[in-house]
């Protein structure tokens, strides 16, 4: 063997690492992001072609500076609020200046809410209502994982109620949440409960389906463990039942929550309760020539925060699980 | 059967239900183990000796018969009949330490904060794990589970030590490894065992008696098998033994004579050529 040869095969590796990271370097942020330009690009070609009765369609770049001015208006508004207050204040001084036994009453400001109120809105609703939907399906799934009893029981009531649209629900809760909660000094607009439990009912089944077979399909050998140690019923659910069932539970929660963010827009629509969905029907109703491409901001952005709120289970997931080394996705 | 401690297995059986009715997989099992006797379980596959181990740990119930424990009828699984089972079983969430830490939790009423970190420790030190005590069980090798899982079933102090087909799954040098350990642990706590294995040699190394089982449907003792050998054992040393031998003879004969579960190779040639002779006869 040559001494060239050596020196080759010496030098062989370094140079196949180097090319792998990157090929990794162009896996991970080249291809995403020439999909991402190929995109743009038909969408810009595309748009031009689509006349509608408000214009031609919003291409990217019209897009981008309707989320400019979204940004501005709710600058403007913050500002717009921000004046008001300081007002009130200065003439409540004034009238309490003159007549000490004056008991001031705050108004809050009543201007629209922005993009960026709606989206906070919409935030916040889902939340609490994944939350409702979660405190209730995963107890209700161990139960119906532990008990073949109760799981017959509860399964055909969970196969009837699982299909049902967001929006068949949406009357019936209006109904019964203006007959129910009723209060003089209400804590929550009866809009925000209507959502909320809308999203709640139809956050409840994938996850109370994944966490049912996630626990009954926990390792005979585990359940023996549990059954020689004699351990008790909260100890079995917190030491054997949890843990294995941690990745199927999770399974659920993340598909209840895209459900539960995908339900509360066209609940918002459909219903007129403040968020992003009511953002989108304002804007259509509007019908001015920016409407179209301001609709499109709101779109993409549902798309990302829906994106974000997955990675978000995602890294909880990964806290919360215990093999690190499983590959997450 | 003076002995203050013993086992006893009387008229054992089970019967399974299957559409077809019940299946009668266990008869007629009567077996009386004495305190810290080192009894193996011999058979073919599907013979029934799972079964039997299940009944004594309580995971089943007998249909027929009962086993009683020192004075009291079994009718459900705990800690006082340990059980190792074939793969380790260990909670793959908790470390080496934390899963013996459960089973001391769980039996050790009495036992202060100090005193159940020592019994925890010592455990793992008896199987030889202190070195990997942080360990995940995906982090340590077939034969380290296993020895934590031993471990574990030690911890909880129990009356009879079960093991399933313990090394079952580990290779030929690990197997050989736990079972030193094995004879070790037994020579110094003195456990009742009652141990499965498919392993004519580790039977023989390990017993005190050899219950040979009949092959199933309704599967029974066939016969049983006094080890005299002296202890400690010394595998190489038995190796060469005459009397080794002679067990280890008496076990084959039984399982491939007695209880022959599939007929050799030529016999079954035989058969088939017979067969096809027959075939031809009636064409022609």
């Amino acid at each position: 063997m040559s001494r060239a040869q050596t020196a080759s095969l010496i030098s062989m590796p370094v140079k196949s690492l180097n090319i792998s990271s990157a090929s990794t370097l162009l896996r991970n942020a080249m291809l995403p992001l020439l999909g991402i330009l190929i995109f743009l690009s038909l969408w810009a070609v595309l748009a031009k072609n689509i006349d509608t009765s408000l214009g031609s369609f919003p291409g990217p770049s019209e897009v981008f500076t309707q989320a400019q001015v979204l940004i501005e208006e709710h600058g403007a508004q913050r500002e717009k609020a921000n004046a008001f207050y300081e007002r009130q204040e200065q003439r409540n001084a004034a009238r309490i200046a003159q007549d000490p036994s004056y008991n001031p009453t705050i108004r809050a400001f009543t201007g629209a809410p922005t993009f960026f109120d709606q989206i906070w809105t919409s935030l916040y609703t889902v939340t609490v209502g994944f939350l409702i939907a979660s405190v209730i399906a995963v107890p209700l799934g161990i139960i119906c994982g532990l008990s073949k009893a109760s799981y017959a029981a509860i399964n055909p009531l969970i196969q009837l109620l699982k299909p049902v649209s967001p929006l068949a629900w949406l009357p019936l809760v209006t109904m019964v949440v203006s007959a129910v909660y009723v209060s003089d000094d209400p804590m929550f607009s009866k809009s925000f409960i209507t959502s909320a439990v809308t999203v709640s009912l139809c956050c409840l089944w994938p996850t109370l389906i994944n966490t049912a077979v996630g626990v009954s399909s926990i390792d005979s050998d585990l359940l023996n463990v549990s059954k020689v140690l004699r351990l008790g019923p909260f100890s079995h659910v917190m030491k054997i039942v949890m843990p294995s069932s941690i990745p199927m539970i999770f399974t659920g929660l993340r598909l209840s929550l895209g459900i539960g963010w995908m339900v509360l827009i066209a609940a918002e629509m459909l219903a007129q309760n403040p968020g992003l969905g009511k953002f989108v029907w304002d804007e259509f109703q509007n019908g001015s020539s920016e409407s179209l491409a301001r609709i499109m901001v709101a779109v993409l952005t549902i798309g990302l925060i829906g994106f974000a709120l997955d990675r978000l289970m995602l890294l909880l997931q990964k806290q919360v699980s215990w093999d690190k080394g499983a590959v997450l996705r | 059967m003076t002995a203050k401690h013993h086992l006893e297995l009387t008229q054992v059986g089970i019967d399974f239900p299957t559409p077809k009715g019940p299946f009668t997989a266990l008869t007629d099992v009567n077996l009386k183990i004495q305190k810290g006797e080192f009894i193996s379980l011999i058979g073919h596959s599907g013979c029934g000796k799972s079964t039997v181990l299940n009944i004594i740990a309580g995971l089943h119930k007998a249909t027929k018969g009962g086993v009683i424990l020192d004075g009291h009828e079994v009718n459900e699984p705990g800690p006082e009949r340990a059980v190792v089972f074939q793969n380790h079983s260990l909670l793959p969430w908790l470390t080496a330490y934390k899963n013996v830490e459960l089973a001391v939790r769980q039996t050790s009423k009495g036992r202060s904060k100090a005193e159940m970190r020592d019994w925890v420790e010592h455990n793992l030190e008896l199987v030889h794990m202190s070195h990997a005590v942080d360990k995940l069980p995906a982090e340590i090798s077939g034969g380290m589970k296993q020895r934590v899982g031993i471990a574990r079933a030690l911890a909880m102090e129990p009356k009879v030590l079960l093991m399933d087909e313990p090394f079952g799954a580990l290779d030929a040098l690990t197997r050989a490894h736990l079972q030193d350990s094995i004879m070790e642990i037994h020579a110094d706590l003195g456990n009742t065992v009652v141990m499965i294995t498919h392993d004519v040699d580790e039977a023989v190394l390990l017993s005190d008696r050899i219950v040979m089982m009949t092959n199933g449907p309704s599967a029974t003792i066939g016969e049983i098998l006094d080890i005299e050998l002296q202890r400690p054992r010394d595998r190489l040393a038995l190796a060469d033994n005459p009397q080794y031998n002679h067990y280890r003879h008496e076990v084959l004969t039984f399982l491939y004579e007695k209880q022959r579960k599939v007929e050799s190779v030529a016999e079954h040639r035989k058969k088939a050529q017979g067969k096809t002779k027959a075939n031809d006869a009636s064409v022609a």
